[in-house]
C-alpha cells in the first residue's frame, strides 16, 4: 500500500491536507481560523484535481503550431483540460463562500464582541434566557 | 533583566497566538473577570460532603468539571474522526490509477474530442478557454453569477448595517430589551494614511503596468494561459493598490456602488444573451452569424473574447468590492 501511496503522492498529500483542514475546522474555536481551515480543504481539492489531470510528458492544453501554419491537435500531446475548468469553478465558489462567511463573522464580532464561537454561544443563550425571563415577568404582571 | 525577557517572551507568545498589539483605534473587548479557582468556590448549603445525595454530588461534580470533560471528549473525538477519514481516503488513494499515466480512465474519449475538435469548433487556441467559455459556457455563467451574488450579499450584510449604524443607538432599540448585553461598538475601519509618499510614487509607477497586464491577460484569454478570471483578479489588484495609496475617494470617483452594480449586471446580461443565442442556434442547427475567425489571431474564437471581457469586468469589480467592503464598509 505504501508503494502505491508513493506512486500517487500528490493525491496522498491532497488527502492529508484536507484532513488538516477538517481538523482545523473542528478544533479551532476562533471563527477566522475555522474559515482558514475551510480554505485549506479547498486547496486540497484543487491539488487533487490538478494531479488527476496531469499526464506524464505532455504539454499544457494550448494548441501548438506544427511549423507549416497548421495546429497540432492530436490528443496524445496535451494534458487533460477538464480539471482546469473544474478548479476554476472551485476557486470562484471558495472565494464567494469565504467572503460571505467573513462578512457574517464581522457582524458576529460587532454584536457579541468576540470571535470565539463558545463565548458567542454562551452570550447568545444568556440573552435568550434574559429575554424569556422578561417575557415571563410581563405575563405574570398581566395575570395579576 | 529577567522581567524584560519575560515581557519579550510574553509579547512574542501573544504575537504567535494572534493576540498581538493592534492598531490603536481597534476595539479591544474588555477582559471578563477571571473565574474563581475551584478551591475558592463558595460553599454550598451542605456543610458536610456525605450529607448530599448522590445525585446532588453528581450535579456538583458536573458543574465543576463538565465543560472541561466535554471539551476533552470533543477534541478527542474530532481528532479520531479526522484520522479515520484520512485513513479511509488514503486507502482509496492507494487504489487509484497511477499518477501521470496516459491510460488513466480520466483521459477518455471526452478529452480526445475536446482536444482534437476544440480548435476548429471553438476557434480558440487555448483549449481550456474553449472548454469553459464555449462547450461549458453555462457553467462559467453560473460561476460569474455566484461571484456577483456573493458580492451583493456581502454588500447587503456590511453596507446596509454600516449606514444604519450612523442613525443607530436610537433609544427605542436599546429599550426593547437589548441593552443588557454590553455590545461592542462597531468595528472601526482604519483610515488610509495620506502622507505615504513612497507608496504613492511606487503605486503611480506600477498601476498603469498592472492595468496593462490585466488587460493583456483578459484579451489574450483564448490564445495564452489566462482569461477573464485571472485577468479580472489582476485588474482588481490595481484598483486595490490605488485605493491604498491615494485613498478610497480617488477610486470612488470612477468606481462606486452604482458603477459596480451597473457594470456587473450589464456584463452578466450580455453574457446570458449572447451565449443564449449561440446555444439556441447550435442546438437547432441554425446558421450562427458569429464568425469563428482563424485560430491564433486575436479576433478569433467567436464569442470567447467578449465573454472573457464580461467575466473580467465582473471579477475585477467583485474582488475590489470585497476589499472595499471589508476595509471600509462601503464600495
Amino acid at each position: 500500500m505504501l508503494e502505491k501511496l508513493f506512486l500517487n503522492h500528490y493525491e496522498a498529500a491532497a488527502v492529508i491536507l484536507s484532513g488538516i483542514g477538517l481538523t482545523n475546522l473542528l478544533l479551532q474555536r476562533n471563527l477566522i481560523k475555522k474559515i482558514i481551515g475551510l480554505n485549506i480543504m479547498d486547496t486540497a481539492v484543487y491539488l487533487f484535481l490538478a494531479a488527476k489531470g496531469y499526464v506524464e510528458g505532455r504539454a499544457a492544453p494550448i494548441l501548438l503550431e506544427n511549423g507549416s501554419g497548421g495546429w497540432l491537435n492530436s490528443a496524445n500531446l496535451y494534458v487533460n483540460p477538464v480539471p482546469a475548468g473544474l478548479v476554476l469553478t472551485g476557486i470562484v465558489v471558495s472565494v464567494s463562500v469565504t467572503a460571505f462567511a467573513l462578512a457574517l463573522t464581522l457582524k458576529l464580532y460587532e454584536y457579541y464582541g468576540t470571535l470565539n464561537i463558545d463565548e458567542a454561544l454562551m452570550k447568545m443563550t444568556q440573552e435568550q434566557q434574559e429575554l424569556e425571563s422578561k417575557i415571563d415577568d410581563a405575563e405574570e404582571e398581566v395575570l395579576a | 533583566m529577567n522581567e524584560e525577557i519575560k515581557l519579550i517572551w510574553q509579547k512574542f507568545f501573544n504575537w504567535v497566538s494572534g493576540n498581538g498589539p493592534r492598531p490603536e483605534n481597534e476595539v479591544i473587548p474588555p477582559e471578563p473577570p477571571p473565574d474563581l479557582p475551584f478551591t475558592q468556590k463558595p460553599k454550598d448549603k451542605y456543610t458536610r460532603f456525605h450529607e448530599a445525595t448522590l445525585k446532588e454530588r453528581y450535579n456538583q461534580w458536573l458543574e465543576i468539571h463538565g465543560l472541561h470533560i466535554f471539551s476533552l471528549i470533543y477534541s478527542g473525538l474530532s481528532v479520531l474522526t479526522c484520522i479515520v477519514i484520512v485513513c479511509l481516503l488514503l486507502a482509496t488513494v492507494a487504489e487509484l490509477p497511477p499518477f501521470g499515466d496516459e491510460k488513466n480512465p480520466a483521459n477518455n474519449e471526452v478529452i480526445r474530442r475536446y482536444v482534437e475538435h476544440g480548435g476548429h469548433e471553438t476557434g480558440a487556441q487555448n483549449i481550456v478557454a474553449g472548454l469553459i467559455l464555449d462547450y461549458r459556457a453555462f457553467d462559467t455563467f453560473g460561476e460569474s453569477a455566484v461571484l456577483f451574488t456573493a458580492a451583493v450579499s456581502v454588500l447587503m450584510i456590511l453596507g446596509v448595517s454600516r449606514r444604519n449604524n450612523i442613525e443607530e443607538s436610537s433609544p427605542d432599540l436599546n429599550e426593547s430589551g437589548q441593552n443588557f448585553l454590553e455590545r461592542a461598538p462597531p468595528v472601526n475601519f482604519h483610515e488610509i494614511r495620506q502622507d505615504d509618499s513612497i507608496l504613492r510614487a511606487v503605486a503611480s509607477l506600477s498601476i498603469p503596468a498592472i492595468l496593462l497586464m490585466g488587460c493583456v491577460v483578459v484579451i489574450n484569454g483564448h490564445l495564452t494561459p489566462g482569461g477573464g478570471f485571472s485577468g479580472g483578479a489582476i485588474l482588481s489588484t490595481a484598483l486595490i493598490l490605488c485605493a491604498n495609496a491615494f485613498g478610497f475617494e480617488r477610486v470612488h470617483k470612477f468606481f462606486n456602488e452604482r458603477t459596480f452594480i451597473i457594470s456587473s449586471s450589464t456584463a452578466l446580461m450580455i453574457y446570458a444573451l449572447s451565449k443564449g443565442y449561440s446555444f439556441f442556434t447550435g442546438a437547432n442547427h441554425f446558421h450562427s452569424i458569429i464568425p469563428k475567425g482563424t485560430i491564433g489571431n486575436i479576433l478569433s474564437g467567436g464569442l470567447i473574447l467578449p465573454l472573457n471581457i464580461c467575466v473580467g469586468l465582473i471579477v475585477a469589480g467583485t474582488l475590489y468590492g470585497f476589499y472595499a467592503l471589508f476595509s471600509r464598509g462601503d464600495i
